[in-house]
């Protein structure tokens, strides 16, 4: 049915394309009735994340999972003689990222009802973050994978800048300088990688030996010379955009001020690029390197997963503490990645697609009080049981399945990333274990806190129970979560063979066999 | 010297002798035409001489070659670089017309001068000897005194011309000091003469003569530590004055400095890669941090400027035939940037007359929404971000200088470039973020068209880019 179309380059732009229009049908009629333009906007922005939703769902049904190459494979020569193009790509890796923005899009709209100032303008900027993050993970070649990377930085700058909270201006300048600061390097990296290559094609960068050229830098042999200076540069970039600890920083402000969807969005795909990253250049292109480094990591990943676990306690915003508890989540994906044994690689894929899920369910959630209430503040809620069961239930539910509890998609990728490192670290594995009783208490307080117990604050008597909207899209959430916590082989099958091709150059049992 | 010899020789420089002998012939119709008549006529006239020197540039000049026994030199790098002198000063000179009508300095010795300036540039691009040299960047420098006190009942235009002479004649003296230096070590004004001298054993009086002339060069293109006098003149200078200075010269003269450093000085490269390191590091220093405290947007793009000429600067010390492509790809998009930039500038016009801080910007987005997306295409494509074009410019920059070895200036460039980022994004959130209520009134038809050409353009010239770069890459770039 897809055939030789560029299907690929359909998914990506076609959000650009409804952007556009937005924005031309908002211009044109300038002085006219500002009501209007903004259903029409938001309706115009609705149909076609529903559209981009549908036909990536039918890519992925075409994709043939037992194939551990690219499909659906674009390729136009821009600049031949040095070797840049415009190509692009799906494996099992990238199909699954790909259709879990296309799933969140669509609800991070439905959840923008809030939204009553620009409308036009905020789903244009909407659109266009998802042709860039689509981008990202449907690129194959490095220079067109920084350009959607980088560029992404953008249109988030401005949501979070025009329709954020507070102190949105500190967050966004904050968002988009950290992550460019992070990011620079890695350019730098990149164009010695293709200068080395000649290429900028991932698809023979991936089979490229870098070499380990000895290299001293101020007196200091640096182990596994070029390649893990390589390592580093791209390693800078990922883990900010991860975000690991200690440059995590950025991500409790930038959360705390985005809107709604943008916290959804940043939580369930931005956070999502830096593991891509690790999986598609770090592990595969700097192999001896990922060895040399895995310690590292490790160890940053323990102390991500306790010590924002810890902060997280101490938090009085709620959103703050989602976003300390993602950081802690993107622990366990550090952790499983460079554990590099088949269950570690694909829970981490696993763990994030269900933090995608849980996260943006649980940011939709604040949302949903928010909205009522203007504030975030913990203290200010309680005993919200009482006036929003429905809410009170989808958000226990949510607070479990971020907790890790059996029958969710979280307990599944918690569980397998941590049986994947026991088998080559059992100390790191105990370590993360800490983490998740951690988790489990700071939840638990959280939810005790907003939902349990008498309603005190009479300013709270007024507050309704989720609209059928919210109903609707907190469902449908609630539904993946179960469904992929009791069945994961729909995610596990779809990477098997990426996973066996991935960890091919290092010495382990193939993936097929673990689940 | 034979009719036929010297007729090729004559149609190489086709296009000065176009420029020149029209702005004589319009200076002298300046004088016989009445007064209100005569500055939209000459204006006009003068971008017809633009247009035609432009068409000679392409056609007239065929292949290059030498002419005047190797004083003037043209090949594909010159043309390229011609053609992007001529566009910048013809759109220069297109958004000058609307606001000099407005401002009653609607003189016919503006576009003479600009012609004049362009004339000097020209030659600049094709010299091939140390008097060809001076001479061009004399011509052109008189004239820009000249235009940067146009306005000479407004005290700050008056200040800026003055600073930029004293600062400008200082220079000279530098590069003239430095080129005697280099004659008389090397006994030939020729650069294929000193190309032979300086492959000889290292001469420090050769060396020292080319630090001065690289001095004084370095003043023409604002690179720090030589950068004082940018802010001021372009924030006293007429907007669209500076608008001019921020294009067109600037091209001519760094085309200048990568030819003289790697033609006549390509063996003493030793020597002077550190000088243009050091000066590369200092202006993207200069130019990052000295802006992000200013409140003027034109000061802004003073420091603007001196940070990518900083980064111009990567692409001559990578000494290489593709460095200088890279050198005209970046500076082309930053000119593209810039003229977008200044169109905008040249629309922040109120009722009560021209306003230039940046805080004037606030809602601009809303206000005045095409304007808004203009800007905010043209700040990211100036400050190198993806997916704009301006990236592409700094991408290949990083290419040649990675290619050449050059790491640590790359690693500096990259992390000064974040620094950059904080003062164009600062544009971007005061036109964004914040709100006001002061409308701006409609810009003139030329001032609209350029400004949103430009910023679509940062957008989608990718595909043109990519042309334009095979064939840079096909021809290749000698002289």
């Amino acid at each position: 049915m897809i055939g030789d179309n560029p299907i690929l380059s359909l998914i990506t732009f076609l959000p650009t394309v409804a952007a556009v229009l937005i924005l031309a049908i908002r211009y044109m009629g300038r002085n006219e009735d500002e009501a209007k333009f903004a259903s029409n906007a938001r309706y115009g922005a609705l149909f076609a994340t529903v559209v981009t939703f549908i036909i990536s769902v039918l890519m992925a049904l075409e994709f043939d999972a037992s194939n551990p190459d690219f499909q659906f494979v674009e390729e136009v020569t821009w600049l031949a003689q040095i070797g840049l193009g415009y190509r692009l790509g799906v494996d099992g890796l990238s199909v699954l990222l790909i259709v879990l923005t296309t799933f969140l899009m669509p609800l991070a709209i439905l959840a923008s009802g809030a939204i009553k100032t620009r409308v036009a303008e905020y789903m244009a900027a909407f659109l266009m973050l998802e042709t860039l993050m689509i981008g990202v993970f449907a690129s194959l070649d490095l220079v067109l994978f920084y350009i959607f990377f980088e560029g992404g930085l953008i249109p988030m700058f401005i949501i979070i800048g025009v329709w954020g909270g507070q102190n949105r201006v500190y967050a966004a300048f904050k968002f988009f300088l950290y992550t460019l600061f992070g990011s620079v390097l890695m350019l730098v990296a990149m164009i010695f990688m293709f200068l080395q290559a000649g290429t900028t094609d991932i698809t023979v960068l991936l089979e490229y030996d870098f070499p380990q050229t000895a290299v001293n830098l101020w007196l200091w042999d640096i182990p596994g010379g070029i390649q893990s200076l390589l390592w580093l540069a791209f390693f800078a970039s990922f883990a900010v955009k991860m975000p690991m600890w200690p440059v995590h920083t950025w991500l409790p402000d930038a959360h705390v001020q985005a809107p709604t969807a943008g916290s959804v969005i940043l939580a369930g795909v931005l956070l999502k690029m830096g593991g891509y990253g690790f999986l598609r250049f770090s592990i595969p292109m700097f192999p001896e390197a990922s060895v040399i480094f895995a310690p590292l990591v490790f160890t940053l990943s323990i102390i991500a997963i306790v010590v924002t676990s810890l902060i997280a306690f101490r938090q009085e915003d709620i959103k703050k503490l989602i976003a300390y508890s993602s950081v802690a989540h993107m622990g366990f994906v550090t952790m499983g990645l460079f554990a590099l044994t088949p269950l570690g690689v694909q829970g981490a894929i696993f763990q994030m697609i269900s933090h995608g899920l849980i996260s943006g369910a649980l940011f939709l959630c604040v949302g949903v009080i928010y909205d009522r209430m203007h504030t975030r503040e913990i203290a200010f809620y309680g005993g919200l049981v009482n006036r929003m069961p429905v809410f009170a239930a989808i958000f226990g539910f949510f607070a479990m399945a971020n907790v890790g509890l059996p029958g969710t998609s979280g307990f599944i990728g918690e569980i397998m990333t941590m049986v994947g490192t026991f088998q080559v670290a059992p100390h790191v594995a105990a370590g993360a274990a800490l983490g998740v009783i951690f988790s489990a208490a700071y939840m638990l307080t959280l939810y005790r806190k907003v939902v349990l117990g008498e309603m005190t604050n009479p300013k709270l008597e007024t507050i309704s129970d989720v609209t059928w909207r919210e109903g609707a899209i907190l469902g449908i959430l609630v539904f993946f979560t179960l469904y992929f916590g009791f069945f994961s082989t729909p995610i596990t099958d779809m990477t098997a063979a990426y996973t066996d091709n991935l960890l091919s150059s290092f010495d382990v049992a193939p993936a097929t066999s673990a689940h | 010297m034979t009719p036929e010899l010297l007729s090729s020789q004559l149609s190489l420089i086709a296009p000065e002798m176009i420029l020149s002998l029209g702005a004589m012939a319009l200076l002298m119709l300046g004088v016989f035409v009445k007064e209100d008549l005569a500055g939209r006529l000459i204006e006009w006239l003068s971008l017809a001489v633009i247009l035609l020197a432009g068409i000679a540039t392409l056609v007239l000049t065929g292949e290059g070659g030498t002419a005047f026994n190797g004083a003037f030199v043209l090949g594909p790098l010159s043309i390229f670089a011609k053609v992007a002198v001529l566009a910048a000063a013809g759109i220069t000179l297109l958004l000058a017309g609307p606001y000099l009508h407005k401002e009653g300095l609607m003189k016919p010795e503006y576009p003479i001068l600009a012609l004049l300036a362009v004339t000097g540039m020209m030659i600049m691009i094709s010299a091939n000897d140390l008097i060809t040299m001076y001479m061009g960047v004399e011509l052109q420098s008189l004239a820009l005194y000249v235009l940067a006190a146009f306005n000479r009942d407004s005290l700050r235009a008056s200040e800026a011309g003055l600073k930029y002479f004293v600062l400008g004649a200082l220079s000279s003296g530098l590069l003239l000091y430095g080129a005697s230096l280099v004659y008389g070590f090397a006994g030939a004004t020729g650069f294929t003469e000193i190309a032979i001298a300086a492959s000889g054993e290292t001469n420090i009086g050769l060396t020292v003569g080319l630090v001065f002339v690289i001095s004084g060069l370095a003043f023409k293109i604002s690179a720090a530590p030589f950068h004082m006098w940018t802010p001021d003149v372009y924030e006293g200078a007429p907007t669209p004055v500076t608008a001019f200075f921020a294009t067109a010269p600037k091209m001519a003269a760094i085309v200048l400095l990568a030819r003289v450093l790697t033609e006549p000085f390509a063996a003493m490269h030793d020597q002077w890669v550190d000088v243009v390191w050091i000066i590369s590091v200092l202006s993207m220093g200069v130019g990052a941090f000295g802006a992000l405290t200013q409140q003027n947007i034109k000061r802004l793009m003073a420091y603007s400027s001196i940070g990518n000429m900083g980064y111009a600067l990567i692409a001559i010390a990578a000494a290489s035939e593709t460095g200088l492509w890279a050198l005209l790809v970046f500076m082309t998009l930053y000119m593209l940037g810039v003229i977008g930039a200044f169109g905008v500038i040249l629309s922040m016009r109120t009722r009560e007359g021209m306003v230039e801080q940046i805080e004037d910007l606030a809602g601009l987005a809303q206000r005045n929404p095409g304007l808004g997306w203009t800007m905010t295409a043209l700040m990211f494509s100036i400050g190198g971000l993806p997916f704009l074009v301006g990236f592409f410019g700094k991408f290949f920059l990083l290419y040649v200088a990675v290619d050449s070895g050059l790491i640590y200036l790359s690693v500096l460039a990259v992390l000064f470039s974040v620094v950059s980022a904080a003062y164009y994004l600062r544009v971007v959130k005061v036109m964004w973020f914040d709100n006001s209520d002061v409308e701006f009134v409609s810009a003139p038809a030329s001032v609209f068209w350029v400004t949103r050409v430009a910023g679509l353009a940062t957008v989608v010239a990718l595909l043109p880019l990519g042309w334009l770069l095979h064939r840079a890459l096909t021809v290749g770039l000698p002289a």
